[in-house]
């Protein structure tokens, strides 16, 4: 019997203040507009997101190609949804823009592309590709003792991938202490849950024992991320990995732990009654 | 043709630092020298190609020049989608240096054998294609990679490959070379199949049949106006590789043509391996004879085609 953990339990219980429901206002009215997108692994990620691009990435929307900038990975590149109304937040692009989500002449499609949408470091959306990408960045920053760090988002199904563990040792081989992996530990991947689909348990054993230092927390707790993040590399030499526990869906009651909310193609009139109150008026 | 390949790499970290050397696991050795006076840009990284992509291509977003070297189909089909999306959507500068193209590894049977390479790397939009002939033009040839814009996927021979190149042909990337004026045929070649070719040519000769050759090199971008030019007048187009035959030089060739005539094609003929996996071992020589790719038999072939092409309308013959 696997134990639970308590920064699992603390997800699930966990108010959100403020600028959480906004950008989750920010992430639906996209869904809405584009009447469709995966909402369940955007709003997982939100905090996550949002603490990287409010407390911790040193960048610059003014200057986004600035050398020294810190580099952040959405490897799951299916929660951009999350990462855009972080973007359009913060002033990368406008944010009116993420009304054209998946539209036909939009910068914003349903993953993120380098090139296409300003402050998006690589183009992702096939999983298992960010960390390997990161490992790179990073080996670089080292070789032109560049200062930035870098930043990879992960799913928790998307480590289903062999090639994720293939840069863990990677990462770990060149000990990577400018380099952070931060796991979206929902639990629930597109088919149910993940302990059921390719069971990933000891999580925390494994990243370890691929030569990572790591941390667990609540993935929804503003606080201990900005704490957590404040204070990497978490142990000088290693490369850090974050284990967030997360709640699929989280903020929007239907959707919560419900795997029918990994991606929607249409909401009904009645889903955005419920959207409405769970997030406030969108 | 490898040993100078890899030298090369070495040569080039010299003059320029933004090169790297990534290898997965390559023989003991593999470019000592350069690990040595250059140790970090040296990089072993393990058996995990799809990661060793992803991680050239990261290097190459901060401004490096990644060659990454391995067996060619381990190049190709283990990380085909890191080759698509982490190096080509994104049009980085990373060179994947493929040991044993075609038939080289012959006796390791069909896992080490690239039959499909080129096909399945032509497929890939931004991607460049190149199969050098030997040793010499390797070298011209990797004297041109350093500031090619977006990845190149290199088609290496076995090594000991007779040189038949001509540094006065010199080498750029996208432009054929012209080994034998046309006359009744033109074949057209890549990669090793030029020094077949030759042989070929001067059986025919001896039979009276005038024989050109166009070395492609490259076979993507492939040189349309070479092509075009050097058709001009034959009787037969005779496509030359060591590979199956989807996809390849053949197939380049024949879009090509189609593409740009539309109408009045010439009579072609396309010499390959088979559409199927090889169950002999062997040697690269004794695969290629059993699969009519000698020089005797590539006259042959091409003997019979040109006889049919006198009694049949224009139209494409296959093998």
């Amino acid at each position: 019997m696997i134990q639970i953990s308590p920064h699992a339990e603390a997800a699930l219980t966990c108010t959100l203040d403020e600028r959480s429901l906004y950008l989750r206002r920010l992430v639906l009215g996209s869904v809405r507009s584009a009447g469709r997108g995966h909402v369940g692994p955007a709003l997982s990620l939100i905090e996550m997101v949002r603490v990287l691009y409010d407390d911790v990435l040193r960048i610059d929307p003014n200057n986004p190609r600035d050398p020294e900038r810190d580099r952040a990975i959405l490897s799951k590149g299916h929660g951009c949804l999350a990462l855009y109304a972080l973007l359009a937040d913060r002033g990368f692009f406008p944010l009116s823009e993420l009304e054209g989500f998946c539209g036909p002449d939009s910068i914003l499609g349903g993953h993120p592309e380098y090139g296409m949408v300003p402050g998006v470091e690589a183009s992702t959306g096939a999983l298992g590709h960010g960390l390997s990408i990161g490992v790179g960045l990073a080996l670089a920053a080292r070789m032109r003792e560049r200062s930035y760090r870098t930043f990879v988002l992960l799913g928790d199904g998307e480590i289903n991938e062999g090639s994720v563990w293939e840069a863990a040792m990677g990462a770990a081989k060149h000990g990577l202490d400018n380099l952070v992996a931060m796991i979206d530990y929902n639990k629930l991947q597109s088919y149910g849950p993940t302990d059921y689909v390719l069971p990933l348990e000891p999580l925390a054993d494994k990243w370890r024992s691929f030569g990572f230092a790591v941390q667990e927390l609540n993935g929804h707790d503003v606080g201990a991320l900005r704490t957590v993040l404040k204070q990497v590399p978490a142990v000088p030499g290693k490369p850090t990995a974050i284990i967030c526990h997360t709640v699929k869906g989280k903020g929007l009651p239907a959707a919560e732990s419900n795997a029918d909310w990994h991606h929607k193609n249409k909401l009904t009139d009645s889903e955005l009654d419920a959207i409405r109150v769970a997030v406030g008026d969108f | 043709m490898r040993n100078t390949a890899m030298n090369m790499v070495h040569k080039l970290a010299a003059r320029d630092e933004r090169v790297l050397y990534i290898g997965s696991d390559p023989g003991a050795g593999t470019l000592r020298a350069m690990s040595k006076e250059f140790p970090k840009r040296h990089l072993i990284e393990g058996i995990s190609e799809a990661h060793i992509i992803g991680m050239s291509a990261g290097l190459a977003m901060e401004g490096f020049v990644p060659y990454v070297n391995t067996i060619a189909t381990f190049l190709t089909r283990r990380c085909y989608e890191q080759v698509a999306v982490d190096l080509c959507l994104h049009n980085l500068p990373v060179r994947l240096i493929a040991n044993g193209g075609g038939l080289v590894y012959a006796p390791l049977g069909p896992t080490h054998q690239a039959i499909e390479d080129i096909a399945i790397m032509r497929a890939l939009p931004n991607m460049t294609v190149i199969c050098p002939c030997d040793a010499d033009e390797a070298a011209r040839m990797m004297e041109q990679t350093l500031d090619w814009e977006g990845p190149i996927y290199i088609r290496l021979g076995k090594g000991g490959d007779a040189i038949v190149s001509k540094a006065e042909h010199g080498f750029e990337i996208g432009k054929a070379i012209l080994m034998r004026p046309p006359g009744d045929v033109l074949m057209v070649t890549t990669g090793i199949m030029l020094q077949r070719a030759i042989a070929a040519a001067d059986l025919l000769a001896a039979q009276g049949v005038r024989a050109g050759i166009l070395h492609m090199h490259t076979v993507k971008p492939l040189d349309t106006a070479a092509l075009l030019q050097a058709i001009r007048g034959v009787k037969l187009v005779a496509t030359l590789e060591e590979h199956v035959p989807s996809g390849g030089l053949g197939s380049a060739v024949a879009e090509t043509l189609i593409d740009k005539l539309g109408s009045g094609l010439p009579a072609m003929l396309r010499l390959s391996l088979p559409d199927r996996f090889m169950h002999n071992y062997g040697s690269q020589d004794s695969l290629l004879k059993k699969h009519g790719l000698s020089a005797g038999s590539i006259a042959t072939s091409i003997e019979h085609a040109l006889a049919a092409s006198h009694t049949a309308s224009p139209q494409l013959h296959s093998t």
